[in-house]
């Protein structure tokens, strides 16, 4: 079975080719990272496999379905979760609110249900908040717990973010670059989320990152991108020697 | 200050926060339903308009306050449903199936102005709905055979079995009470369920709603059909309370009103409906009696109203952006916090609709 691939997915914005014609396999349980230097179309990568952009050519395959045409909102149901660079949290609601926005895919009431407030729906928010209490749990978030994100540190907005793509209890995890932005230490505690989530939960994690030493710590295969096309895939070592990707960084 | 020890889930999903709040929202409820034991007709009207706008500020603040879409044409919906109430009044459909009906029809249309309205947002989508509110007015002028046009229609008195509702009368109060206190309920309720949670994530970020599993188009036509609901049956209410209905009861002025309404209770709370259905009935009687105390010049002035209402909503987005709630929550931490209350508690940060930087 094909956990997750994508067969020459190519992207147009104009006159630019963000990515061209890239090809690469992510295998069920491993860490896969992706680099390269700016502009190389990592996180265009990132916006295709999660919907947000059309791609003008090459198909996405995840298990065994061809899901380059799904619509966006059916990718999380499907187990595919994602945290954005930048944090795309929802800025005026609670972290606890947040979190259990990540459970959203799992909802089973509808909408005169809900206003009616029946006991299915009581008993799926119980359920939710069950599931949101183990990721808070597991990544330290308790005392957050009812803080607005707006008044949040960047670092443990970051946590939230990967804490909300976790409640949807996703099969292949997205990360877009998880430490940009840390300080060591909290660099460092990502990296040992990195591991536990895909020992103990067993989550497939495709990730962007620039960060060396979380690439080499957290990676099982390490793919450099430049100018929309794959140049090296190998372990982190053979990746970060490759004559390729020395230039494509140094120049020259 | 009050510190709630959280050992349940329940705690968090609970209508009520603890024990106190039920005791005040008792005390609240069991006021209301003695008042007309204690207040004249004249302030029984008042509330119960108060609870009509109530209506319409809940359904306007779960589309704008919570799913983050602004509408200046929420005056459509309240015709529809005012014009459904009075013509099948007229027909003879007894009175609460046809606060249903004015209900559910306002419903289909705001799903009908909620689908175009999928591909706007922000100022973009707020000359969308204005746009629309003008149409239904002009529909409402011209659709003579069905709406009488400019002539406006009289609206039939409402029966509740042989008892006929008179619209200053103890039991309409009763009514528009219980109807403010369902249509209260079934938000709150929404607000606590995945549908409410998924509107606070359209107006926050888009893009994160939707790689979460929010399907943006069915629940921004769900936020439209609800609100405009909500708005509907209050426009049933109001064409009550107006006893005539005709076009120029729902002009832009409406729709501004309805929007200052819930800006001035306060965006993102639905206590903020009710404080600002408030302040729209208590301003007119401020200034009536201020009037007495002002030179004949300035109390004269036909556009008194309107300008206080203007100057209040410029005051509140300038001093106060959440609104009366806002202010109230901050009163009340005031005194929690006493004396260590610091200023800079709310200093406002500086925020965005961050979707808006990938389009």
């Amino acid at each position: 079975m094909t956990f997750f691939r994508a067969e020459g997915l190519s992207i147009r914005f104009g006159g630019i080719q963000a990515v061209a014609g890239v090809t690469f396999e992510v295998r069920q349980g491993e860490v896969l990272t992706i680099i390269g230097p700016n502009g190389a179309g990592k996180t265009t990568i990132f916006n295709l496999i999660s919907r947000l952009y059309e791609p003008s050519e090459g198909r996405l395959i995840y298990r065994d379905l061809d899901i380059t045409r799904v619509a966006p909102h059916r990718i999380a149901s499907l187990g595919i979760a994602r945290t954005f660079q930048n944090n795309e949290l929802f800025e005026h609601a609670s972290v606890l609110a947040n979190l259990l926005l990540g459970r959203h895919a799992h909802r089973a009431a509808t909408l005169l249900e809900e206003m009616l407030f029946l006991p299915r729906v009581r008993r799926g928010e119980r359920v939710h908040r069950e599931r949101v209490e183990e990721i808070i749990d597991l990544l330290d978030l308790q005392r957050y717990r009812d803080a607005i994100v707006m008044s949040l540190p960047f670092g443990v907005r970051k946590v939230v973010e990967l804490g909300r793509a976790l409640a949807s209890e996703p099969a292949l995890l997205l990360l877009d670059e998880p430490s940009s932005g840390l300080n060591v230490e909290e660099t460092d505690d990502m990296a040992f989320w990195i591991q536990d989530l895909r020992c103990l939960r067993g989550i497939t994690i495709l990730m962007v990152e620039h960060d060396m030493r979380l690439v080499s710590q957290v990676s099982d295969r390490v793919i450099a991108l430049n100018d929309g096309q794959v140049i090296a895939e190998g372990t982190p070592a053979e990746v970060q020697r490759h004559a390729g990707v020395v230039k494509a960084y140094l120049g020259g | 200050m009050r510190i709630v020890f959280k050992t349940d889930y329940d705690q968090d999903i609970r209508l009520f926060r603890h024990g106190g709040a039920v005791c005040w929202y008792g005390c609240l409820g069991a006021a209301l339903l003695l008042a007309p034991w204690f207040l004249g007709e004249y302030w029984l009207s008042q509330i119960a308009f108060v609870c009509v706008y109530g209506m319409a500020g809940i359904g306007l603040m779960l589309l704008s306050g919570y799913a983050g879409q602004i509408s200046l044409g929420h005056a459509a919906f309240f015709a529809a449903g005012a014009y459904t109430e009075t013509l099948l009044l007229a027909q003879g459909w007894p009175f609460p199936l046809t606060l249903v009906a004015a209900g559910l029809l306002a419903g289909a249309v705001g799903v009908a102005i909620g689908l175009p309205a999928l591909r706007l947002s922000g100022i973009y989508l707020a000359i969308a709905t204005l746009a629309f509110a003008f149409i239904v007015e002009e529909v409402l002028a011209r659709w003579e055979s069905v709406t009488n046009g400019n002539n406006g229609l009289n609206v039939p008195l409402a029966r509740l079995g042989p008892v006929a509702l008179d619209p200053n009368g103890r039991l309409f109060y009763y009514v528009a009470l219980c109807a403010v206190t369902l249509l209260m309920l079934a938000a709150a309720n929404l607000l606590r369920s995945p549908t409410g949670r998924a509107f606070v994530a359209i107006r926050d970020s888009e893009i994160a709603a939707q790689s979460l599993g929010v399907n943006l188009a069915w629940y921004k036509t769900v936020a439209f059909a609800v609100s405009a609901a909500f708005t509907g049956v209050a426009g049933a209410f109001y064409a009550h309370k107006l006893q005539f209905i005709s076009p120029e009861a729902f002009t832009i002025v409406l729709s501004i009103e309805l929007l200052v309404m819930v800006v001035v209770g306060g965006l993102g709370s639905l206590h903020g409906a009710i404080y600002g259905a408030i302040f729209i009935i208590v301003l007119p009687e401020l200034i009536g009696v201020a009037k007495d105390y002002l030179p004949a010049g300035v109390a004269g002035q036909p556009g008194l109203k309107s300008l206080l209402f203007g100057l209040s909503v410029i005051g509140f987005m300038l001093f106060e952006p959440l609104g009366l709630h806002g202010r109230w929550r901050k009163i009340q931490l005031y005194f929690q916090l006493f004396p260590l209350y610091r200023r800079a508690t709310f200093k406002r940060q500086r925020s965005y609709l961050r979707t808006e930087r990938l389009r």
